[in-house]
């Protein structure tokens, strides 16, 4: 009897942590195959690490607020493109650029995070595809500012940003002087592994913000919110008031996050950083055993790592199974994608369920009470 | 006197407001700048009937992808944003028809033929999925579009194609990302009884065969079994009620749609010249949705005048703000236009609030 509970507490441990443990499986395959050291191998993660797991904190909470995964945080990267193209233009370097090209990046996310926020509540139930579609449009958006309005009405000075038809922003904005001054201005060495301390300080301050928002009367209310809205609005939650703040929040930290990312990079692809950031975040944080409606940061953590590590092994590894090294390259794509349709439908399926018991329910009430009256 | 003047002329505000209020504000500005872009092309020396003809022949491309839309809206499934499945299917009966070798006008007929059976059945996989996830499906369905492009991409290079004309010439194997048609079905439909007059040009027989499609659709969705399609799209609890299977009607729907979406991408092809792999058919959703949305439909309303109309006004704007805009400020904005106009349109369906019930 007890053995029978335990297989059935193992088996819901695997089911529950399918992903993750999936993921482990490939790179434990992949690792050996692509033949990296460990020393490479580990220093390629830690810069990862320190490059994505801000990015992937902001989409925690609105998760909290049931607003599911947050594509709109694409909407963050184009506020801290701009910031940073506006930076560079002015030239001003080092940390200094660094900081001002953060706090230049909050009216942008704060407005945009707002308009996000407000077109959301006009989509509830919808809100994933609705953000998604979000994104593609504030690009459209995105680029009439960049490419047409950047020269004649936001002035830009310097050729080395602008394109040579005098409007319009260069493919790549070079970011030479600000090139890792974050990752290396308290960087220690341990065994040959590169750790970028102040980063790593900086996503530690997040993770412990966000812990304390939770417990706060805001972080309180975004619980409520995503538990059942109408249960919030009767408790006296302005429950549309909560979701845009819950996403500006999230808008704004995927600013800072973008800044931090592109900094480590040391360039902005003007036209396509920002497109594809969104995906591999969430992709990242699904990995980490993350669902549509629960996150925390050790799925953060957990999710960067698995994911990265698949992301720099399977093209070596692909190349050297198949002979083809686009192989690898497609196989991390798909594998990105794969995962985030499973979530989605693991969470799908798992909604449809609860509603169908909470039905029955119901139900067997109905019919008690009937019972009842009837004797 | 002046009573009577101030009713007539509020009678016409009114009717004006509710023109509006039924034809929908962002149709209407749609529509007026196209109109404005007709208007000024003579002007900035584009020739008008080019322009028409360029309209008329994307229309022809595009308008059997857009009418894969209708199946899935009427049976309550929402904007299909997993068309890439079908446009898949008919990739691999596009790629299979001239691997084994088939020429001319039969290449065409063989890849519809080839292209069926996979689009039934990643169809009725597809569908299957949709029946266990009711109420989140648009977004599952992009994933379920974006993971099966992603997939063949890695397919594309595995799968053992052999004919010269598509595979890579020095590797010989893996097929290239572009496969030119010329000897197969380039605009084999677009030739038959094809009008010209002067700079106009009209590909006959890809509009008669999307109007064989789309009558077919009509007859379709008017039959018993169409009935009780939409019935199961506007109550599904009446339908259940009223003895539809409603998982099997969207079943059915899916399966149509997917099907509709590989001849769309067939005809594409054969008006384009060429086969497009690997990444090509990612984003080809978007632009089908948005233009059955212009077109009038809603996230559970569409008909075929929604898919003529929507069609017409996207491909027109497509081709003509090129040529105009870059005519009259010299800038190509056509992008930024199309980006915006079309998500803008899928924006403004999805945040409709008497639709956002569900």
């Amino acid at each position: 009897m007890k053995n029978n509970g335990n297989g059935k507490k193992v088996l819901n441990f695997l089911g529950n942590n399918s992903v993750p443990i999936l993921f482990i499986l490939i790179c434990i395959v992949c690792i050996p195959v692509s033949g990296f050291s460990p020393s490479y191998l580990i220093n390629e993660i830690v810069t990862r690490m320190g490059r994505n797991i801000f990015l992937i904190l902001c989409l925690l909470i609105p998760i909290m607020a049931g607003m599911g995964l947050n594509f709109g945080m694409t909407l963050g990267a184009m506020a801290a493109e701009l910031a940073l193209i506006l930076v560079s233009d002015w030239q001003i370097w080092g940390i200094p650029g660094v900081v001002l090209a953060m706090i230049l990046s909050i009216p942008f996310s704060i407005l945009l995070g707002a308009l996000c926020g407000k077109i959301l509540n006009m989509a509830k139930g919808r809100e994933m595809i609705t953000s998604y579609i979000i994104s593609f449009f504030m690009n459209g958006v995105y680029q009439l500012i960049v490419l047409y309005m950047m020269g004649p009405i936001i002035p830009i000075k310097h050729t080395t940003v602008k394109l040579p038809r005098g409007y319009g922003i260069r493919n790549s904005v070079d970011l030479f002087h600000m090139r890792q001054c974050l990752d290396n201005l308290m960087a220690v060495r341990i065994g040959g592994v590169k750790v970028p301390v102040l980063t790593f300080l900086l996503i530690g301050l997040l993770c412990l913000f966000i812990i304390w928002f939770r417990k706060t009367k805001l972080g309180q209310d975004m619980r409520a919110v995503g538990q059942d809205m109408d249960v919030a609005r009767d408790a006296g939650i302005n429950v549309e008031r909560t979701r845009i703040i819950s996403i500006v929040m999230s808008t704004v930290l995927a600013g800072f996050g973008m800044v931090i990312y592109l900094q480590n990079m040391g360039n902005i692809a003007t036209y396509s950083s920002h497109s594809q950031i969104g995906m591999f975040c969430i992709a990242a944080l699904l990995v980490g055993g993350a669902s549509v409606d629960k996150a925390s940061i050790g799925n953060v953590f957990l999710g960067v790592i698995l994911f990265h590590t698949m992301f720099i092994v399977a093209p070596k590894a692909g190349a050297i199974i198949t002979g083809d090294s686009m192989i690898g390259e497609y196989f991390r794509v798909f594998v990105s994608y794969a995962v985030i349709t499973i979530a989605l439908i693991m969470y799908e399926t798992k909604k449809r369920k609860a509603r169908s018991r909470a039905g029955q329910q119901l139900q067997l009430a109905q019919q008690e009470e009937e019972a009842a009256a009837n004797e | 006197m002046n009573e009577t003047l101030d009713k007539s002329n509020l009678n016409f505000r009114e009717r004006v407001s509710e023109f509006v209020a039924g034809f929908g504000l962002p149709r209407l500005i749609i529509a007026a700048f196209l109109l404005l872009l007709f208007i000024a092309a003579p002007f900035v020396g584009a020739d008008f009937w080019t322009q028409i003809s360029n309209t008329i022949n994307r229309f022809s491309w595009n308008a059997v992808m857009v009418l894969a839309m209708v199946p899935m809206i009427h049976s309550g499934c929402g904007l299909n944003f997993g068309l890439p499945l079908g446009i898949i299917s008919g990739l691999l009966g596009a790629t299979l028809s001239i691997e084994l070798g088939f020429t001319g006008p039969m290449s065409f007929v063989m890849a519809i033929v080839i292209a069926t059976p996979f689009a039934v059945i990643l169809g009725a996989g597809y569908g299957w999925l949709l029946n266990k996830i009711k109420g989140g499906e648009m977004m599952i369905a992009t994933y379920v579009g974006f993971s099966s492009v992603s997939f063949m991409c890695m397919m594309w290079l595995l799968l053992p194609y052999k004919s010269p004309t598509m595979v890579w010439g020095l590797a010989g194997k893996g097929l290239r990302t572009t496969i030119s048609l010329e000897g197969f079905y380039d605009k084999v439909l677009a030739k038959i009884l094809q009008i010209h007059i002067g700079n106009l040009s009209i590909p006959t027989g890809t509009l008669l065969f999307f109007a064989l499609l789309a009558f077919g659709m009509w007859a379709f969705l008017h039959s018993k079994t169409g009935t009780a399609m939409t019935a199961v799209g506007s109550n599904p609890t009446f339908a259940r009620a009223a003895g539809v299977n409603v998982d099997k009607m969207r079943l059915l729907s899916v399966i149509l749609s997917t099907w509709l979406a590989a001849i769309g991408i067939l005809v594409y092809e054969q008006g384009f010249g060429f086969v497009q792999l690997y990444m090509a058919p990612f984003y080809m959703a978007l632009p089908a949705v948005s233009a059955i949305l212009i077109g009038g439909a809603t996230v559970n309303k569409a008909t075929i005048p929604n898919v003529i109309i929507g069609t017409f006004l996207f491909q027109g704007i497509v081709t003509m703000t090129p040529t105009v805009m870059n005519s009259m400020i010299h800038m190509d904005m056509s992008e930024v236009i199309r980006v915006v106009v079309s998500q803008g349109m899928i924006l403004y369906a999805l945040t409709r609030k008497t639709e956002a019930t569900k």
